[in-house]
C-alpha cells in the first residue's frame, strides 16, 4: 500500500442525477492544511462535489478517499470531516453551547471536557460570554460564527465550507473572510471552501479550482487562475477582462483587435487562432501620441470609487475596457498601450461547431435530432456517417424558438470587443457555440436555424476495433 | 352605518341559529325537568347524578370506554402519523404531491362511506368486532390529520439540519431522536390532541366498527337511549361537559397554531 501525501482524494468521480450529469469525472487532490476554495457559477456542480466529501450524496462512478482511508460508501457521521452550511443549519431548540457540545456529547467526552473545550471554540470564533443565548436570537453573522465553532470544535481533519458567507451583508463577509484566514492558519486544518464570489476566492485560497458545467477547467494558485487563466470561462469568470479573438502570427508575436502586438507567449506554432485576455487595469489610457498602439473614442466613463471604468471604442469596431485612476470623459480621444508581458494567449478550445451526423439522401444531412438542407451531402452516400461543421458565425439564432429547425436555451456569453460568442444548450443537451452582434440574456429561449450553404462535411474516421 | 348594522345583526343571527341547540341544552341541564322544555328551576341535581353512578352505571362505561379509545387511537395515530409525515416530506417532488394527495382522500371522505368500509373490510377478514376495531378504525382516519399537522413543522425546518446533526457524528436514529423530534413535537402534540378530538366525537365510523358485544361509547350510547324513547335527562349535564372539553381543546389547538405562526 501506498501512502498518499493528500488529506482528500477524488478519483474520477461522476455523479448522475437520472440523465443530467451534475459532476463529469472530476479528479482533484488536497493536500494536508491547504485551504481550497470550489469556485464556479451557480449550478456547476461545487455543492455536489463538497456533498459527496461529506457524504451526503453517494458517487455515481468513482472514488474519494479521505486520509487514505477509501470512504466513498461511508455514511457521513463516520468520516473525519464536518461542514459548515450556508444557511447556518444550527439547531433551533438548543441554545449556543449545547449546539456546540452537541459532537462532543455523542462522542461522549466528558462534560469537563466538553466545557473546555466549547468555551475554547467560542473563544475562537470571537462569541466568548454568548454560551446560553437563544440561537434565534443571533444576528446572521453571530449564528455562522456558532456553526462555525460546532464544527471545528470536533477537531475534524478537514473543515468543509459551503457558501458560508452567501447571507451575510458586503462590510459582515470581509470581516469574516479576515477571520476565517486568520482561523485557518491558527487551526492548521485543511478547508475546502465553497463559493460563486471570485473576489473570496482570490482572497482567502491556497489553491482555487474552477469549475464549470460539472467539470473541473483550471486548478491553480490564486496568482495563477488570475494571471493565467486557461480559457476563456475561466478568464471570464475571475475578474473583468478582454477577450479578443487573435491569430498568432508566430511566436511572441499576435495580431488582434486590428494590429499586431509583442508579446511573450510561444509555442502556439504559426498563423493559429487564439483568444486573447487583456485585464482592464493593464491597459494604459492617455491623450493620442505616437507610442499608442490603438486609438479610439471613450463611449462611457464610470466611478467605481478607486478608480474609473472606461470604454473604449477603438478606430477598429473594437470595445476595449480600461481601467484607470483618472477620468477619461466620454467623447474624448484617446491612445491605449499593453505592455507585452501584460497580454495573455490562450489556445482557442474550438474553432468551429461540429457535430456527429447521418446522410440522409443526397440533400440532406441529419445531426442535432434534426434534418437539414445541405448540398454538400452530395458527394457522400446515405445512410453514411460524418463529421458536420458550422462556423459560429453561420448559426442564427432566432426570437422566436418556432421559426427555427431546433431550439435552445442561451447559457453562456462571452463579449468579445466586437461581438458577442454565446453556448447555446440545444434541446437535446448538445452545446452550439454562436457567434451574433445581437444582444441576448442568459437564459433565453432562443430558435436556431442553420444556412445550407454553410453546412461542411468530412468522412468521420473510424476508429480501428 | 345601517349597512353595518345589517352585517352585524346577520352575523349574529347566523351564530345564533347555529349555536341555539347547544345553548339550550346547556341551559336546561341546569334543572330538574325529566322532559327537555320545562324549567323547574336552577339546580345543579343533574350533574351530581350523573356522577353518582348506579343507574347510570352503562353511562359511565360507556364515557370511560370513549376516554380510553380516544387516548389509544390518538398515540398510535400520532406515532404513524408523524413517521409518514417524516417519509412524505423526503420524498421526492412528483412522489410526494402524490403522497400528500393520498392522504388528504380520507379527510374530505365522508364519515359514513369510512365506517361502512371499515365495517365490510372486518367482516371479509373475519375479524370479530369490538373494542380492538373500534381503536383500529380510529388509528385509520385520526392519522391523516396527524400528517397534516406534523407536515407545516418540517417544512418550516431548514432541510440542512439533519444532514448537520449527521456531520456531526450522530446515526441517523440518533439525528431523527435529537434533531427532528424536537423540531416536529409541537406539530404531533397539536396532531395529538385534534385526534383525540376527533375520535372523542366519532359516530359515524363507530357504530360501523363497535360490534354487538355490548360495547358502548358515548355516541352510540347516546344514539341508543335516545332510540329506546326520549332522552335520559344526565345526558344534558354530559352534552355541556363534552362540548366544553371540546371547546377549550380546540381554542388550545387554534392558540397553539397561531403561536407557530407568529414565529
Amino acid at each position: 500500500m501506498q501512502q498518499s501525501s493528500y488529506i482528500i482524494e477524488v478519483h474520477n468521480v461522476s455523479k448522475h442525477f437520472g440523465d443530467k450529469t451534475v459532476l463529469d469525472n472530476i479528479n482533484l487532490n488536497v493536500k494536508k492544511g491547504e485551504f481550497v476554495t470550489i469556485l464556479g457559477p451557480s449550478g456547476c456542480g461545487k455543492t455536489t462535489l463538497l456533498r459527496l466529501i461529506a457524504g451526503f450524496q453517494t458517487t455515481s462512478e468513482g472514488e474519494i478517499r479521505i486520509a487514505g482511508k477509501e470512504i466513498t460508501q461511508t455514511p457521513p457521521h463516520l468520516r473525519p470531516v464536518n461542514t459548515v452550511f450556508q444557511k447556518y443549519a444550527l439547531f433551533p431548540h438548543l441554545n449556543v453551547y449545547d449546539n456546540i457540545a452537541f459532537g462532543l456529547k455523542l462522542k461522549k467526552v466528558a462534560a469537563p471536557v466538553i466545557e473546555k473545550k466549547v468555551k475554547a471554540a467560542l473563544k475562537m470564533v470571537g462569541m466568548t460570554d454568548y454560551e446560553y443565548r437563544d440561537v434565534d436570537s443571533l444576528s446572521g453573522g453571530q449564528q455562522q460564527r456558532v456553526a462555525i465553532a460546532r464544527a471545528i470544535v470536533n477537531e475534524p481533519e478537514v473543515l468543509l465550507l459551503d457558501e458560508p458567507l452567501a447571507a451575510l451583508d458586503l462590510k459582515m463577509r470581509k470581516d469574516m473572510q479576515m477571520e476565517l484566514k486568520e482561523m485557518h492558519q491558527k487551526l492548521g486544518i485543511t478547508f475546502i471552501y465553497v463559493t460563486h464570489d471570485q473576489e473570496e476566492a482570490l482572497t482567502l485560497s491556497d489553491t482555487i479550482v474552477v469549475m464549470s458545467e460539472g467539470k473541473i477547467q483550471q486548478i491553480g494558485t490564486p496568482m495563477d487562475i488570475y494571471n493565467e487563466p486557461i480559457n476563456s470561462f475561466v478568464a471570464d469568470f475571475i475578474g473583468e477582462s478582454n477577450i479578443l479573438n487573435g491569430i498568432m502570427i508566430h511566436d511572441k508575436k499576435v495580431s488582434f483587435a486590428g494590429h499586431e502586438f509583442e508579446c511573450v507567449d510561444k509555442g502556439f506554432g504559426e498563423n493559429v487562432e487564439v483568444d486573447v485576455v487583456i485585464r482592464p487595469e493593464d491597459v494604459y489610457i492617455f491623450d493620442p501620441s505616437d507610442v499608442a498602439q490603438l486609438t479610439g473614442v471613450v463611449t462611457s466613463c464610470i466611478f467605481k470609487g478607486v478608480h474609473y471604468e472606461i470604454v473604449v471604442q477603438t478606430s477598429e469596431g473594437y470595445e476595449i475596457m480600461v481601467q484607470d485612476y483618472h477620468c477619461f470623459e466620454a467623447g474624448r480621444n484617446v491612445g491605449l498601450l499593453v505592455k507585452p508581458f501584460d497580454i495573455h494567449v490562450m489556445k482557442k478550445e474550438r474553432s468551429c461547431n461540429t457535430f456527429e451526423g447521418k446522410v440522409i439522401d443526397d440533400s440532406h444531412v441529419e445531426f442535432l435530432g434534426c434534418s437539414f438542407e445541405a448540398p454538400a451531402a452530395a458527394g457522400f452516400e446515405s445512410g453514411e456517417k460524418v463529421v458536420v461543421e458550422v462556423d459560429f458565425k453561420d448559426i442564427i439564432l432566432q426570437d422566436n424558438e418556432e421559426d427555427g429547425e431546433l431550439s435552445g436555451d442561451v447559457n453562456f456569453i462571452l463579449y468579445k470587443g466586437d461581438h458577442y460568442h454565446l453556448t447555446v444548450v440545444s434541446d437535446w443537451g448538445v452545446d452550439i457555440f454562436v457567434d451574433t452582434n445581437d444582444v441576448w440574456d442568459n437564459g433565453d429561449c432562443v430558435g436556431i436555424s442553420i444556412l445550407p450553404e454553410s453546412i461542411r462535411l468530412k468522412k468521420l474516421q473510424e476508429d480501428a476495433e | 352605518m345601517i349597512k353595518k348594522i345589517f352585517a352585524k345583526g346577520y352575523l349574529w343571527l347566523l351564530l345564533a341559529l347555529l349555536y341555539s341547540p347547544i345553548l339550550i341544552i346547556m341551559i336546561f341541564s341546569f334543572t330538574e325537568a325529566k322532559v327537555l322544555g320545562n324549567w323547574t328551576g336552577f339546580s345543579f341535581k343533574l350533574y351530581s347524578s350523573l356522577f353518582a353512578g348506579g343507574m347510570h352505571h352503562s353511562l359511565i362505561d360507556a364515557i370511560i370506554n370513549t376516554f380510553v379509545i380516544a387516548f389509544i387511537a390518538a398515540s398510535v395515530s400520532t406515532i404513524l402519523g408523524s413517521i409518514a409525515a417524516v417519509g412524505i416530506y423526503n420524498l421526492r417532488s412528483p412522489m410526494r404531491g402524490v403522497m400528500n394527495f393520498t392522504n388528504s382522500i380520507p379527510i374530505m371522505n365522508p364519515d359514513i362511506i369510512t365506517g361502512v368500509s371499515l365495517f365490510l373490510l372486518f367482516v371479509s377478514f373475519g375479524v370479530s368486532q369490538g373494542f380492538t376495531t373500534v381503536v383500529l378504525a380510529h388509528i385509520a382516519f385520526c392519522a391523516p390529520y396527524v400528517v397534516l399537522s406534523v407536515m407545516p413543522r418540517l417544512k418550516k425546518m431548514n432541510p440542512n439540519i439533519y444532514e448537520a446533526a449527521l456531520d456531526l457524528g450522530a446515526t441517523p436514529f440518533q439525528a431523527l431522536r435529537k434533531v427532528i423530534l424536537p423540531e416536529i413535537l409541537p406539530g404531533m402534540i397539536s396532531g395529538f390532541i385534534l385526534a383525540f378530538t376527533l375520535s372523542i366525537d366519532d359516530f359515524a365510523v363507530t357504530i360501523f366498527t363497535i360490534g354487538n358485544e355490548g360495547l358502548e361509547t358515548l355516541s352510540t350510547y347516546i344514539y341508543a337511549d335516545a332510540r329506546k324513547g326520549g332522552l335520559t335527562p344526565e345526558l344534558r349535564p354530559l352534552s355541556t361537559i363534552i362540548f366544553v372539553t371540546v371547546l377549550v381543546l380546540l381554542i388550545v389547538i387554534n392558540k397553539r397554531a397561531e403561536k407557530q405562526k407568529k414565529e
